[in-house]
């Protein structure tokens, strides 16, 4: 047992946090938001510079064969300074997709360009009445010819728009809801069929809905075995969540920073209110929320790593309920304890409160991994 | 970062858990696991077993018996014991009074009392609480008067546990009364039980245990021996008993055994027809006890390792492990007592036959359990302490 990080680690996790602290300041931010593409070059070019988009692929792709608990230390820091890149939907999820489902030839194609910065990757697989569960696929899939035509909709597709190749869930088999059945494709975003229409996110990120009419593809653009997708959707979304998860953690750890601050030095009836016990004691279980999440999020990135699937499901689902939980408690006292400021668009406070309001809910919220905790088994396959 | 045991780490939990299966005596885990209350020889048989094997006070100096384990074995060790429902060491004199002698007693002091207490041949407790002093320990008023080679103390303590075994006292007690600060003027004064002027009165708590008394002393003549650091330095003496008091009230081996059985217990009951583990509503609430007892052992790790890499002593965070630990067992003993359902009324057998003792200690033990997060510091006090000396507010 021990909670060292390795001097890289700790050296990748500095250079970021300075690299955010300078670049990253919140008027940098509001920039990039209003942007017409919501997410900078820039800064996406910084992180490929600094090796975080290759932390945990293989080293013949140009990455460092990371583990997630390297992944972890970025995403904590991404968290604290309230990022909008799509580093997390490239590396945690369309990544992983590659790294567990792609064939060589497939990596050797898109990762190097991905950990260089030069190709991005979105996940189109949530559906209309889908909800959370990751087997309700009703896009299609039709073989004929030398490959496949996908007809069908996807919605709120994370950073869709940013993606010059998104990453579809189709079915080639089964009805829609149905375990086995579901394939996935390489789609270019370009292609003749794909449409999409892009939002706003209330935390300021980018998503958008996705038509595919009549969309073609050649049969190397599958992904993994055909009709047997659905592990290795889950398998990325469980490392996804867990990455997620240390993505709270580094923003509930910025709210409580930002708290404490505002506590010390925000003056009323003559002292500062962090003389009162009543806001003294919330401020403390604000903190103990913080360290059990942090906590989860450890166990859950180590298991992702490490476990068979039953213990990883099983792990994955408690820290996201600690987490969801933690997210709810410590943004809603931020918001609260900041008072009426709390409230502004112009304390990064309220920003943060909505980015945890959006990943107490990002696959999966705390009812429906209970719901999944209680039917998996940490013993079992 | 690696959230296993080392195989060294693995091979000591075995050892201890191994250990632990073929010493423990079936009739004390018995009792432990039915939530029977202990009697003196209870309590003293397991500890001199403890004794016996060298165990009972691992973090001791090795020359007084410690078993030079590292804060990660010490936990688990602690863990095991809960896991395997062994009886409580009964931490007043191991735990409270002996560091205490460790770092400010003298030779003679250390020499006289600590191999008693190894043994079990001293049963102590404290005498902190006052009536009218209770998280405000520092307002405490029993005095203590020097007259000669004695102090002649007057006063009353109340909520001390197990005082009714006690053959010794430990007390904070006033020897200077006219101080500026509350907290200057305190003494720690050694108290032997025996001493004419001691009356010890039990307290029955609303489960009919009887654990805590009041204690009262009228004139009681205490050598100036007995006084441990100096005059008018009991509150040092007192904080620095407080980081001791907190680890190990996280109690998780114990959370996880009372957790098992609470999910046995769950699934015997019925709803429907169906086991009440399967109704969403209660297995929801006890899957959220599950997973914060999941991620409080994780903290407890994680300040275990920042304390042995460190090598600095427990700070406020341990306030964290005594909330949540305590909120966590609070939280099972209700979760028992609503899986009994209208069964958990019963309480006591009026004539003795055929009487389910399990299920008629799920309310009592809910009601008792209230305690945990008042006693030690109340779970008020410690967010206090961490509002102070971790946020520094």
């Amino acid at each position: 047992m021990n909670f060292d990080l390795s001097e890289e680690q700790q050296l990748l996790a500095d250079s970021l946090k300075r690299y955010l602290a300078n670049e990253y300041t919140m008027d940098a931010r509001a920039k990039i938001v209003d942007s017409p593409t919501g997410w900078s070059q820039t800064v996406w070019a910084a992180f490929a510079e600094m090796g975080l988009l290759g932390v945990p692929f293989a080293e013949e792709h140009g990455g460092f064969g990371g583990s997630a608990v390297d992944v972890m230390l970025v995403m904590e820091a991404l968290g604290e300074g309230l990022v909008v890149e799509p580093y997390w939907v490239n590396v945690g999820l369309a990544g992983r997709l590659l790294a567990r489902g792609a064939s060589p030839a497939q990596q050797k194609r898109i990762l190097p360009a991905l950990i260089q910065g030069t190709n991005r990757l979105a996940f189109a697989h949530t559906e209309r009445g889908a909800r959370y569960d990751l087997a309700h696929v009703a896009t299609r899939a039709k073989k004929g010819g030398a490959g496949y035509t996908l007809e069908g909709e996807k919605r709120a597709v994370l950073h869709g728009a940013s993606a010059d190749t998104l990453i579809v869930s189709a079915r080639t088999g089964g009805g829609d809801t149905d375990p086995t059945g579901i394939s996935l494709f390489l789609v270019e975003r370009s292609a003749p069929g794909v449409t999409l229409k892009e939002y706003r996110t209330i935390d300021e990120l980018r998503a958008a809905d996705v038509w595919l009419s009549g969309v073609t593809v050649p049969a190397e653009a599958r992904l993994g075995d055909e009709g047997r997708a659905l592990p290795l959707i889950e398998d990325a979304a469980d490392y996804a969540t867990a990455l997620l998860c240390a993505e709270a953690v580094g923003a509930i750890r910025f709210a409580n920073d930002a708290t404490l601050e505002y506590l010390k030095t925000r003056r009323q009836f003559g002292v500062p209110i962090g003389s009162f016990q009543a806001l003294q004691h919330r401020m403390v279980d604000m903190v103990i929320s913080y360290e059990q999440a942090r906590s989860m999020a450890c166990l859950a990135c180590v298991k992702v790593d490490t476990a068979r699937p039953a213990e990883r499901r099983h792990a994955v689902s408690a820290a996201k309920i600690k987490v969801a939980d933690a997210c709810r408690h410590v943004s809603q006292e931020a918001v609260q304890l900041h008072g009426g400021m709390g409230m502004t668009e112009e304390l990064k406070i309220s920003h943060t409160f909505r980015r945890l309001t959006m990943i107490g809910q990002t696959f999966g919220d705390a009812e429906h991994h209970l719901e999944r905790f209680a039917r998996s088994d940490a013993g079992g396959a | 970062m690696d959230l296993n045991y080392s195989p060294d780490e693995l091979a000591f939990r075995d050892e201890v858990r191994g250990w632990l299966r073929g010493n423990l005596p079936d009739d004390l885990r018995q009792k432990m696991e039915s939530y029977q209350e202990l009697s003196k020889d209870e309590l003293l048989r397991w500890h001199k077993i403890l004794a016996r094997k060298g165990w009972v006070a691992p973090d001791w100096p090795k020359e007084w018996g410690g078993t030079d384990w590292n804060v990660v074995q010490r936990y688990i060790f602690e863990e095991e014991c809960g896991f395997a429902a062994t009886p409580m060491i009964v931490p007043f004199g191991v735990r409270m009074c002996a560091p205490v002698l460790l770092r400010f007693g003298t030779e003679a002091q250390k020499k006289k009392f600590l191999p008693r207490i190894y043994n079990g041949e001293d049963f102590w407790c404290q005498g902190y609480s006052e009536p009218g002093s209770g998280s405000d320990l520092a307002s405490l008023k029993t005095r203590a008067v020097r007259d000669g080679d004695h102090y002649v103390v007057t006063g009353q303590k109340i909520w001390t546990t197990l005082a009714h075994h006690a053959d010794w006292i430990f007390c904070l007690v006033r020897t200077d009364p006219n101080t500026g600060k509350r907290q200057d003027g305190i003494s720690f004064l050694l108290i032997d039980m025996k001493t004419p002027g001691i009356t010890v009165r039990p307290i029955v708590l609303m489960d009919g245990s009887k654990e805590v008394n009041e204690v009262f002393f009228d004139e009681v003549k205490v050598p100036v021996e007995n006084l441990v650091h100096e005059e008018g330095k009991g509150w040092t003496v007192a904080k620095y008993l407080l980081g001791y008091e907190r680890m190990g009230t996280g109690r998780i081996g114990a959370s996880k055994r009372e957790l098992a059985k609470l999910k046995e217990l769950a699934s015997e009951q019925t709803k429907d027809g169906r086991p009440l583990m399967e109704d969403p509503r209660f297995r929801d609430r006890l899957t959220r006890v599950e997973v914060e007892l999941m991620a409080l052992e994780i903290t407890n790790l994680r300040f275990l390792d920042q304390m042995r890499r460190s090598g600095r002593p427990p700070g406020a965070d341990v306030s964290m492990l005594k909330i949540k630990g305590t909120e966590i067992q609070q939280a099972i003993t209700e979760l028992m007592m609503q899986a009994a359902g209208p069964l958990a009324q019963a309480f006591r057998p009026v004539d003795a036959m055929d009487f389910d003792h399990f299920t008629a200690r799920l309310a009592p033990r809910y009601c008792n359990l209230r305690k945990a997060t008042i006693y030690a510091g109340s779970n008020e006090i410690q967010r206090n302490i961490i509002a102070k000396a971790t946020l520094g507010l």
